[in-house]
């Protein structure tokens, strides 16, 4: 029994070695990820420094031999997006080719839909906003693309409502198409027939959740749905749907164009291709930019969002991919790779790639209990373990920013969180859960320390009454 | 029977419904039935349906109930104007033959902007006759979209993100400087029905912390000195420039650009061989 148990903890010893081998080992720290060229950077005009309507657009090298990459056919795109191995940048990286590939089902009538998400409300994310308003050609085309290969009859592009002037610009770009007759009948001259609608949301969260996305395009309250069966088989109207999030299909055109080798030359192994980085919080410069997969992270802060305020002996934590991912202190800061794969491995994730920086002067608790209203705030209500949960962990949260709580209520807290993680319909409980463990996880000792000082600051009235 | 009652419980207006002979069936109908009634007159007055308070991404604690009002009873006229109609058309027209539906969140948002920022049970009474769905549909997604407004706002609605990357920002001073400047807290109209303040989640600008958004417009990177700058402004009938108040465009850094310095490549840089 105790050999047993010895071998498997030598074998998960060595794989967990080897894999941080890969990740973190010194030599690969150096520059060897996140030296992007700017030739080699898919968003050109990310900060909205030229012209965004189509003239300029096209003069940055979109719309450049769209109707070849389509009529080189479904299964080609499909493979070279296979081959590029380009995860889905929307948070939870599954890969594209194949989510695209799960559409390519014999024929029964029905039409098929794109969708894509662009109901941006991550906390800490604000990305699809750059595409949207300063390159929106490149997600037109990348429809188009897209679509072609799923053999979609139309995309749907699902805009949060509160992004009312980056829906003007897209929606100018998706008619300056139209009258190049890049979209419509025979799109492109390529011979497919594909259109593009906007659908402007109305300000809720959990619509980011393709089956609630799903929902709130056919007109009803944004409520997840059960899966199965799959958008893939059953999607909106009822029909076979994808949904991408907006930098996945607005990176595809420049991918097929270039080669899925060239994307895949950037990042390591799994995590390839380049990556809008969102920096918030407490660095110099907070900035949206366009690095290589794999950057250190410590590496990306410096480099592009001028350091952390305060310098980076000054740095608390980090929450690597918007407020669903647990926090990381600024020991595995410093050595952390940002991208799938090492990010999984100290026990978060890369999300959508917002980096939202807190450094000491931050009340991390606070911090994390703000999480935690806004996930109480966006719960749709539908599965009691998110409703209540939510509510629960926020209230004892609060309390403990203050310290009135008992040292007990840490470890029930977490009970609480791992009760609603897992338990409900789509991945909003999840989200929820997750911040509050990672703030156990790394910063137990300063919830304990504010009951400490709590109690000792209440007991000697306590006992005067 | 008084004609305002708005001060009515629950209780009160179970009782109130038996002893009017009111069938109880049509209460727990909820307010469409209720508010459509031929009864109307005596009822509509009366605060309708349960209180249900969240369970929906609605604003904090609002309530789920609709109040008769002089500005929001339900017999109120209400029509789309011509202009309004003919975009039904268009954006009905986006969507399959026999999903009408799904238009419904485009249409609630046209009638909201015609009605000056907020809709009345009338305006959704007459989206869901529009889109030929049952009332309580529409009151469903009405109710469950934080930018639908079931009270009346402000001209000038102003809505601040204090959401964690805005906090971190100190969004906190945004919140005091409005307080400060429009002399109402939140969730709060000023008497002459000019500002509408309100906390709200994330606004997905957060590199451009701490920001808030008025109307249409979003507002970022602010600075004390900047809030009261932007309120002054509308309050005096100037249009404040929308964007970030620093020195910057859009989200690059401030300090200069660390990326995409070199002219962007044109069309077949790079481009594979075999296209």
């Amino acid at each position: 029994m105790i050999s047993n148990k010895l071998t498997c903890f030598l074998k998960n010893g060595a794989r967990l070695t080897a894999c941080r081998n890969i990740s973190t080992s010194p030599a690969l720290l150096k520059d060897t990820y996140g030296n992007l060229k700017d030739e080699d950077r898919i968003f050109t005009n990310l900060y909205g420094r030229h012209d965004w309507g189509i003239e300029g657009a096209e003069a940055r090298g979109d719309w450049y031999k769209t109707k070849e990459i389509i009529q080189k056919g479904s299964a080609w795109i499909i493979d070279e997006m296979k081959k590029s191995g380009l995860r889905g940048r929307g948070g939870a990286g599954f890969p594209s080719g194949l989510k695209w590939s799960f559409m390519n089902k014999p024929d029964d009538g029905r039409p098929k839909y794109l969708v894509v998400n662009a109901d941006e409300g991550e906390p800490g994310t604000c990305k699809d906003r750059e595409i949207m308003r300063h390159d929106p050609h490149k997600l037109v085309e990348g429809c188009l693309v897209a679509g072609s290969a799923m053999g979609a009859r139309a995309a749907y592009i699902y805009i949060r409502g509160e992004f009312y002037h980056e829906t003007s610009n897209l929606m100018r770009a998706i008619n300056q198409a139209y009258e190049k007759g890049y979209l419509g009948h025979n799109a492109c001259d390529s011979g497919y027939d594909f259109d593009i609608y906007i659908h402007r949301g109305a300000g809720a969260y959990v619509c980011g959740e393709e089956t609630s996305l799903i929902e709130s395009l056919e007109g009803k309250a944004g409520k997840p749905r059960l899966k199965p069966p799959f958008p893939a088989d059953v999607g909106v109207f009822g029909c076979p749907t994808t949904v991408n999030n907006v930098e996945t299909i607005a990176v595809a055109p420049t991918i097929l164009r270039r080669g899925a080798d060239w994307f895949a030359s950037f990042g390591r192994p799994r995590n390839t291709g380049t990556k809008l980085f969102n920096i918030s919080g407490h660095v110099n410069t907070p900035t949206t930019v366009e690095e290589e997969m794999s950057i250190p992270l410590r590496l990306l802060i410096e480099k592009h969002a001028g350091g952390v305020t305060g310098g980076w002996d000054n740095l608390l934590a980090v929450i690597p991919g918007g407020s669903s991912t647990p926090v990381i202190p600024q020991s595995v800061c410093s050595t952390v790779l940002t991208d799938f794969d090492a990010l999984v491995e100290e026990k978060t994730a890369l999300g959508t790639a917002a980096v939202i920086v807190m450094n000491k002067q931050t009340d991390i608790i606070l911090a994390i209990a703000r999480l935690m209203h806004f996930y109480q705030h966006e719960s749709c209500g539908q599965c009691t373990p998110c409703r209540e949960g939510t509510g629960w962990m926020a209230r004892i949260l609060y309390r403990m920013v203050e310290g009135n709580a008992k040292p007990e209520e840490i470890d029930m807290l977490l009970e609480i969180s791992y009760q609603v993680e897992g338990h409900t319909i789509c991945a909003l409980g999840d989200g929820a859960a997750w911040p509050a463990q990672g703030l156990i996880r790394h910063f137990r000792g300063e919830i304990e320390d504010r009951i400490k000082q709590y109690q000792e600051k209440i007991e000697p009235r306590r006992a005067e009454s | 029977m008084s004609l305002f009652v708005s001060n009515y419980t629950l209780i009160d207006l179970v009782i109130l419904e038996i002893s009017n002979s009111f069938s109880l069936a049509m209460l727990t109908h909820g307010l469409s039935r209720l508010v459509r009634s031929t009864v109307g007159q005596a009822a509509r007055c009366i605060r309708t349906s349960g209180v249900v308070q969240g369970g929906g991404a609605g604003p904090h604690n609002a309530l789920l109930t609709h109040l008769e009002e002089q500005e929001n009873r339900a017999d109120m006229e209400w029509e789309f104007t011509e202009e309004n109609k003919e975009r039904c058309k268009g954006i009905i027209a986006q969507y399959p033959d026999g999903h009408q539906q799904a238009a419904a969140i485009p249409l609630l948002d046209l009638a909201q902007r015609q009605h000056g920022g907020w809709l009345p049970l009338a305006a959704m009474n007459h989206v869901a006759h529009v889109l030929d769905m049952a009332p309580m549909r529409i009151y469903e997604v009405a109710t469950f979209y934080t930018m639908f407004n079931r009270n009346p706002v402000g001209k000038y609605h102003v809505q601040i993100c204090t959401t964690t990357p805005c906090m971190l920002r100190d969004s906190d001073m945004v919140v005091k400087a409005c307080k400060e400047n429009l002399g109402i807290g939140m969730g709060e109209t000023t008497p002459d029905k000019m500002f509408t303040m309100c906390e709200v989640e994330c606004l997905g600008a957060c590199v451009n912390a701490p920001m808030m958004q008025i109307n249409d417009a979003y507002y970022e990177d602010l600075s004390e000195k900047d809030v009261h700058e932007i309120l002054n402004d509308l309050r005096e009938g100037r249009t404040p420039r929308p964007g970030s108040r620093i020195d910057r465009f859009a989200s690059e850094p401030i300090t200069g650009l660390t990326s995409l310095t070199s002219p962007p490549t044109g069309p077949g840089y790079g481009v594979r061989d075999d296209l």
